[in-house]
């Protein structure tokens, strides 16, 4: 009886040890790891700080401002004011010859005689 | 042990009497109790080695515990001694790069300032191939650096030099091409204001701190970087924007019509002021001409500071800002139940105090309504209303409007736009504060005070950050007197000097103001503050908008004109129609 006692612990000693030496190396692991996740959401910070810097920059004020100036035949664009809200009733009622957009690669225009204006 | 014959080890205990030897002993006529008495000392020496064995085995064994113990202790201490320490790493670190500094944000979360990884350029010329070669080619790189200069540096004494604080990653790869090892770089963290000159006053500037070769800090060196220095730089902030109160595109687009209307109007300088009447948050403010904040000029070391463009004119810049300060008089007089809007005062000029005579700019009649000396900017009518109230109750009323204390602005520049008032607050300064003189305060002052009268009568602190919810400030004036405070500088723009604002989409209200500017002698005709402290929409106002000009001169007509209501007032319109769809309100009709 004592005899099978101490085989117990004995061997409970060292499933334990070898229990805890696994649990060691799985934790340098996932450190390991960790690090270089971390190391990984570093550069992406950097890189996503460094384009949203960059994303800043080519929308300033005066670079859009210069950029419609510059595009006014095609665009253009005017500041928002007053003029440009209008009243519910301002909008015109739907139009006779209304075809509904089917397809998603369906433009308004498709339908439109040929020789219109080219808009772009 | 002497154990002849005798063996204590044997297993079997030998007898006290042994009967072969005491029968022999009693044959041969001795004393058997001899017998017995050696059997028994045998006995006890045989158990006392036993003992001192044990207790010898037992010090040993006490002693190489001991000796193990100390042997394991004094180990571990060498090892730890011998090796390097490191905190054990047991559980995942936060974001782990976060900036060192945080970035400011408008009110939308659009990047104001921001962090942009840079090097900087050093040398140490102990390690340098060939010296001349490395400053020839840098001379060629950067054309601002002396090739002398940097030979000198190169092969004199020194061990270390910075060539550059930033580069570009052009300019690097320039200098790598060189190939010299005595040129070395060091990452940078460099602050990026991606707008340009946009909201540069508010921004301020960065600069520096602590450098080394692998680091260095980044200061804010004036405005709101300064001022939240601490904050911005905070690891426990996880590097969480800081969001101003601003929004970019009204910033942007009042600078572009202040810029605008400052060219038009020949003037020196112009600020700009918008502020949320309820909250106290500046959603813009301009003052012009700016500054690029990603290069920062240096301050001015001789004339007035006022010149530089560094001088913030909206918070900074102290001036008797004239007939914008005769609302002020007016609704304390109407809190006060001294008057009503139709009551009638006594316009006749000149008034006389003393020496000092007040009159008006044109002709008046002798008798107003208090709307009307509002209207028509009366300075004998208001100085009448101011001497009503008295000077004890006018300078607890302009107290509890904030306009005898620099406003606190979260910038690090606010306390230096205190106000400038008389230390003897007489009668006569009570007269000439009625109408705005006598007193100098700064576009931000008159923009709170304004806020405070029309937002129902609350007190309004500007503020710079963000605001959630509006704030509950002390009541200055009662909600009827900031009705009727209302529906008088509405007055001014229906019938009154401020007629070009009267536009048909927005119901604006306001009080113009022009001031002669003080110099040599007295105040100068030539050159005038125009003011136009105005808010929109009138009946229930949002938003206050203070348009400053410095010195304008609008010279459409065969004369000359520079009061507020021709130079300031369409501007401020103009701002108000560029700005006000921009803040979502919504025409009221068409123009």
């Amino acid at each position: 009886m004592r005899g099978l006692a101490y085989l117990l612990a004995g061997a409970s000693f060292l499933g334990l040890g070898f229990w805890a030496y696994q649990e060691n190396y799985a934790t340098q692991a996932s450190l390991r790891e960790l690090r270089d996740l971390n190391r990984q959401i570093g550069a992406a910070h950097a890189r996503i700080n460094m384009l949203e810097a960059e994303w800043a920059y080519l929308n300033r004020p005066d670079r859009l401002r210069d950029l419609v100036n510059l595009n006014y035949q095609r665009l253009m664009l005017v500041p928002l004011m007053p003029e440009s809200f209008a009243a519910m009733d301002a909008i015109p009622d739907r139009p006779e010859d209304y075809v509904p957009l089917l397809d998603a690669t369906q433009v308004s225009s498709d339908m439109a005689p040929r020789d219109a204006e080219d808009p772009l | 042990m002497s154990a002849a014959g005798f063996d204590p080890g044997a297993g079997v205990r030998s007898p006290l009497r042994p009967l072969a030897r005491i029968l022999r002993a009693r044959e041969a006529g001795e004393n058997p109790d001899l017998i017995e008495a050696e059997q028994r000392r045998r006995r006890h020496e045989a158990t006392r080695d036993k003992a001192r064995s044990r207790a010898q085995f037992r010090l040993m064994l006490l002693a190489f515990t001991f000796v193990a113990g100390f042997i394991a202790i004094g180990g571990r201490m060498a090892i730890i001694a011998a090796s390097i320490a490191e905190e054990p790493v047991a559980e995942a670190t936060g974001n782990p790069i976060i900036n060192q500094r945080a970035d400011i944000t408008d009110r939308n979360g659009r990047i104001l300032a921001t962090n942009f990884d840079t090097h900087a350029l050093y040398a140490q010329p102990r390690q340098m191939v060939n010296p001349e070669r490395a400053a020839t080619e840098l001379a060629r790189i950067f054309p601002e650096l002396d090739q002398g200069r940097l030979l000198r540096d190169f092969t004199g004494g020194r061990t270390f030099l910075w060539i550059r604080r930033q580069i570009s990653p052009e300019q690097m790869q320039a200098v790598h091409d060189i190939g010299d090892p005595g040129l070395l770089f060091g990452p940078r963290e460099m602050r990026l204001y991606p707008n340009g000159p946009v909201a540069a006053h508010i921004l301020g500037g960065y600069g520096y701190g602590r450098e080394g070769v692998n680091s260095a800090e980044v200061i804010g060196t004036a405005g709101v970087e300064r001022f939240f220095d601490t904050r911005l730089r905070d690891p426990a902030e996880g590097g969480e924007p800081l969001a101003l109160s601003i929004d970019l595109t009204v910033q942007a687009t009042m600078e572009e019509v202040l810029d605008g209307g400052m060219v038009v109007m020949n003037a020196r300088g112009a600020a700009g002021i918008l502020m949320d009447v309820q909250t106290g948050e500046i959603v813009a403010m301009a003052s012009l001409p700016d500054f690029d904040p990603n290069n920062r000029p240096a301050p001015l070391t001789t004339g007035d500071a006022a010149d530089s463009p560094l001088f913030n004119r909206a918070m900074q810049g102290v001036y008797e800002l004239g007939s914008v300060f005769k609302i002020f008089a007016a609704a304390q007089a109407l809190d006060l139940g001294l008057v009503n809007p139709e009551t009638m005062i006594e316009t006749r000029g000149p008034l006389t105090w003393g020496r000092f005579r007040i009159t008006d700019s044109h002709a008046m009649p002798n008798q107003m309504t208090v709307a009307d000396v509002i209207a028509e900017s009366s300075n004998v009518g208001a100085a009448r209303i101011a001497q009503m109230i008295g000077p004890v109750r006018q300078r607890a009323f302009l107290t509890a409007l904030g306009l005898t204390e620099a406003v606190p602005l979260q910038m690090v520049e606010a306390p230096t736009g205190a106000p400038i008032v008389q230390s003897n607050w007489s009668d006569l300064t009570t007269l000439t504060v009625g109408f705005g003189h006598g007193i100098s305060v700064s576009p931000l002052h008159l923009a709170a005070a304004y806020a405070s009268l029309v937002n129902g009568g609350t007190r309004v602190v500007p503020t710079l950050l963000r605001q959630d919810r509006p704030l509950a400030g002390e009541r200055v004036v009662s909600a009827e007197t900031s009705a009727q405070v209302r529906m008088m500088l509405r007055r001014v723009v229906t019938d009154g000097t401020a007629s070009f604002a009267n536009i048909g989409a927005y119901a604006i209200g306001g009080k113009t103001g022009t001031a002669e500017k003080p110099g040599r002698g007295g105040y100068q005709a030539n050159r005038n503050l125009a003011t136009f402290a105005s808010v929109f929409p009138a009946e229930a106002p949002r938003y206050v908008l203070i348009v400053t000009l410095d010195e304008p001169v609008e010279t459409s007509g065969p004369q000359p004109r520079r009061t507020a209501g021709w130079t300031a007032v369409p501007v401020a319109t103009e701002v108000i129609r560029r700005v006000a769809p921009l803040l979502g309100l919504r025409p009221t009709g068409t123009d």
